[in-house]
């Protein structure tokens, strides 16, 4: 076993990416690629569950009943069915339901979503460039493609559904009795919760939020199912050129280890900050 | 001091959610309501589904194809062996997840109900037509990976725990590298290890050790899953007070005797809830085998569909019917373990 066939020439091409890789690139730089094109749908994606996770996990302990209705059918949905499926019906729909580049969605000659994907202006050194509309593509600026987009609204809306689960039972993991002390103390509802409840309550939830966006990462891999390259179909499409099976399992591990360790550190730092002054 | 408005409903907030409400949830509901029930197509006939395109669900592709979706390239005359299969197999997943029964009686149930589903689906007995396990498919498979993957990690998974907190340190640290490696990678590229890297390494033999696709990737599933269920077993290690161990070294229980009688049954009576909330992950994850070529629920709608130049216009309406399907089985399985 060696590692020497990464400065080989890999017999193929990567379609997207910040590194675009011709064929005949070496080995190492098309799996560069591929990890930064995980990188590329993970990162964002994690922002959005994120953000879209506190919103519902919020709407589940709304005491509005439509609100908490509409949260509770979110997750139960989405909690339940398979991130492959929410997949593959997002990618189908992104490439069947959307129109032709020709009749385009537009958003003020700025902005166009059709099958071929989301393009927007691009910003280079000569300034902005603005995608037109051609007769088979929208050309010009920056474009994401469907597999990407279909990746990342999956990744996102699928564990935005866990992050909120996270959330509510990290608020109601807080004793009542801290929000009562609180009140009692002449504090209003609002400060009751911005300074006690969800203080504590973070506490509860990092560990455990950290948890589902390294689930995310790792998940990030279902990008073969469509055609992304990420690294693990990079890994799959230069484990059957090159035979190197073992080598390419293990660049996998390495980088995936890695990746888990940097956000486990991420991770730790930001549960230190939470549990500042914790007894 | 202010005095809070005696209807809590009508406050400001109140009024501009259900304004929201009205405007913006009722008419999506509604516009889904109509494409789906309403203006559907409900007969297995492609052109009045071509007809409603756009206007209504054409669950027409459900009626036209079930027996595809839910159980793969099986026999079509066989079906009832597959249908009976997934009753043989359904019923004690129930059973374990309400914890209807003695953790004995569970295990008496999955042997005999087990096997009965597995020689029903084999054939080759009782006068059965033999059915090579290439050609199983959908539901019957989805349950079998499930299940028997996790029938073996659960056993492999205490091991683990127990492994990673023994004081012979090397074992410790063995168990750990295992249970962290795995829990590392993502279970795509361990499958794509298992279904096409074996046999590359084995000079090419279709069947490494005389194991063919199905085995392997049930195996995997398993080696993969007991890293995740040792994690979850040492939590509930970690929730037997010390004391509990202590007295009954003290009593003269040797260290295998403590673990079986004192210690396990306690550690797992307290994390069994998040062992069946792994079962419903697995079960979920269990899709991945269709990247590998296996028509489990997932694949056999591809099995169904990809090929079908005229049905396949209605791809949708069969990723809603087999997300029913994986969302009935979640969904209701969650509800027993609570």
């Amino acid at each position: 076993m060696s590692l020497g066939f990464l400065s080989d020439p890999a017999g193929f091409s990567l379609s997207e990416g910040w590194l675009l890789v011709q064929g005949g690139a070496p080995y190492w730089q098309v799996f560069l690629a591929g990890v930064l094109n995980t990188l590329k749908v993970a990162l964002p994606a994690a922002t959005l569950a994120t953000i879209l996770g506190f919103i519902i996990g919020f709407g589940q302990l709304s005491k509005h009943p439509v609100l908490r209705a509409c949260s509770r059918v979110y997750v139960n949905t989405l909690r339940n069915v398979p991130l492959l499926i929410v997949l593959l019906a997002t990618y189908f729909a992104l490439t069947q339901f959307l129109p032709l580049a020709v009749d385009a969605w537009q958003l003020g000659n700025v902005v166009f979503l059709s099958k071929s994907g989301l393009a927007f202006p691009a910003v280079l050194s000569t300034g902005l460039q603005f995608p037109t509309v051609g007769r088979f593509a929208v050309n010009g600026g920056w474009v994401l493609t469907p597999e990407y987009l279909a990746l990342l609204l999956a990744l996102s809306l699928y564990t935005a559904a866990f992050v909120a689960e996270v959330v509510r039972s990290g608020v109601q993991a807080v004793k009542p009795g801290m929000q009562q002390a609180a009140l009692a103390l002449g504090l209003n509802e609002k400060q009751a919760r911005r300074h006690v409840v969800m203080p504590l309550a973070l506490r509860v939830m990092v560990p455990a939020l950290s948890n589902q966006l390294l689930n995310l990462l790792k998940n990030a891999s279902l990008g073969v199912a469509i055609g992304y390259p990420e690294l693990v179909s990079v890994a799959n499409t230069a484990m059957n050129q090159s035979g190197k099976a073992v080598e390419c399992v293990l660049i996998i591990l390495l980088v995936y280890l890695l990746l888990s360790l940097l956000a486990s550190l991420a991770m730790n730092a930001l549960n230190a900050r939470v549990n500042r002054g914790a007894l | 001091m202010s005095v809070r408005p005696n209807f809590p409903g009508l406050t400001a907030s109140h009024i501009l959610i259900w304004a929201l409400v009205l405007s913006l949830l009722v008419p999506v509901v509604w516009v889904a309501f109509e494409w789906a029930v309403l203006q559907a197509v409900y007969t297995p006939s492609l052109a009045q589904c071509q007809a409603a395109a756009g206007q209504g669900a054409c669950w027409g592709v459900v009626a036209e194809k079930w027996k595809i979706m839910l159980f793969g390239r099986y026999p079509a005359e066989e079906t009832w062996r597959a249908a009976t299969a997934v009753v043989l197999w359904t019923v004690p997943m129930f059973i374990t997840a309400a914890r209807l029964a003695k953790p004995i009686v569970l295990f008496g149930l999955w042997l005999v109900l087990g096997v009965a589903g597995l020689l029903l689906m084999t054939g080759g007995v009782g006068g059965l037509q033999p059915v090579p396990t290439n050609l199983w498919g959908g539901l019957p498979l989805t349950l079998l990976i499930a299940c028997g993957g996790f029938g073996m990690a659960l056993p492999l998974g205490v091991l683990l725990a127990l492994g990673r907190r023994s004081a012979f340190r090397p074992l410790a640290w063995l168990c750990t590298a295992y249970i962290e490696l795995l829990r590392a990678l993502p279970l795509v590229s361990v499958l794509f290890l298992a279904a096409f890297v074996l046999p590359l390494l084995w000079k090419g033999a279709a069947a490494p050790w005389g194991l063919d696709l199905l085995p392997r990737v049930v195996l995997t599933i398993a080696l993969f899953s007991s890293a995740y269920l040792a994690e979850v077993v040492r939590g509930g290690l970690q929730n037997v007070p010390a004391g509990q161990a202590q007295a009954a070294r003290a009593l003269g229980l040797n260290a295998i005797q403590m673990q079986v009688y004192i210690v396990l049954p306690q550690a797992l009576r307290a994390c069994l809830p998040s062992v069946l909330n792994s079962f419903i992950t697995l079960f979920k994850e269990c899709s991945l085998v269709s990247i590998v070529a296996l028509f489990e629920l997932t694949g056999a709608l591809s099995l169904a569909l990809a090929g079908d130049v005229q049905w396949r216009d209605f791809y949708w309406e069969g990723y809603l019917f087999i997300a029913t399907v994986y969302w009935l089985y979640c969904f209701s399985l969650s509800k027993c373990v609570k």
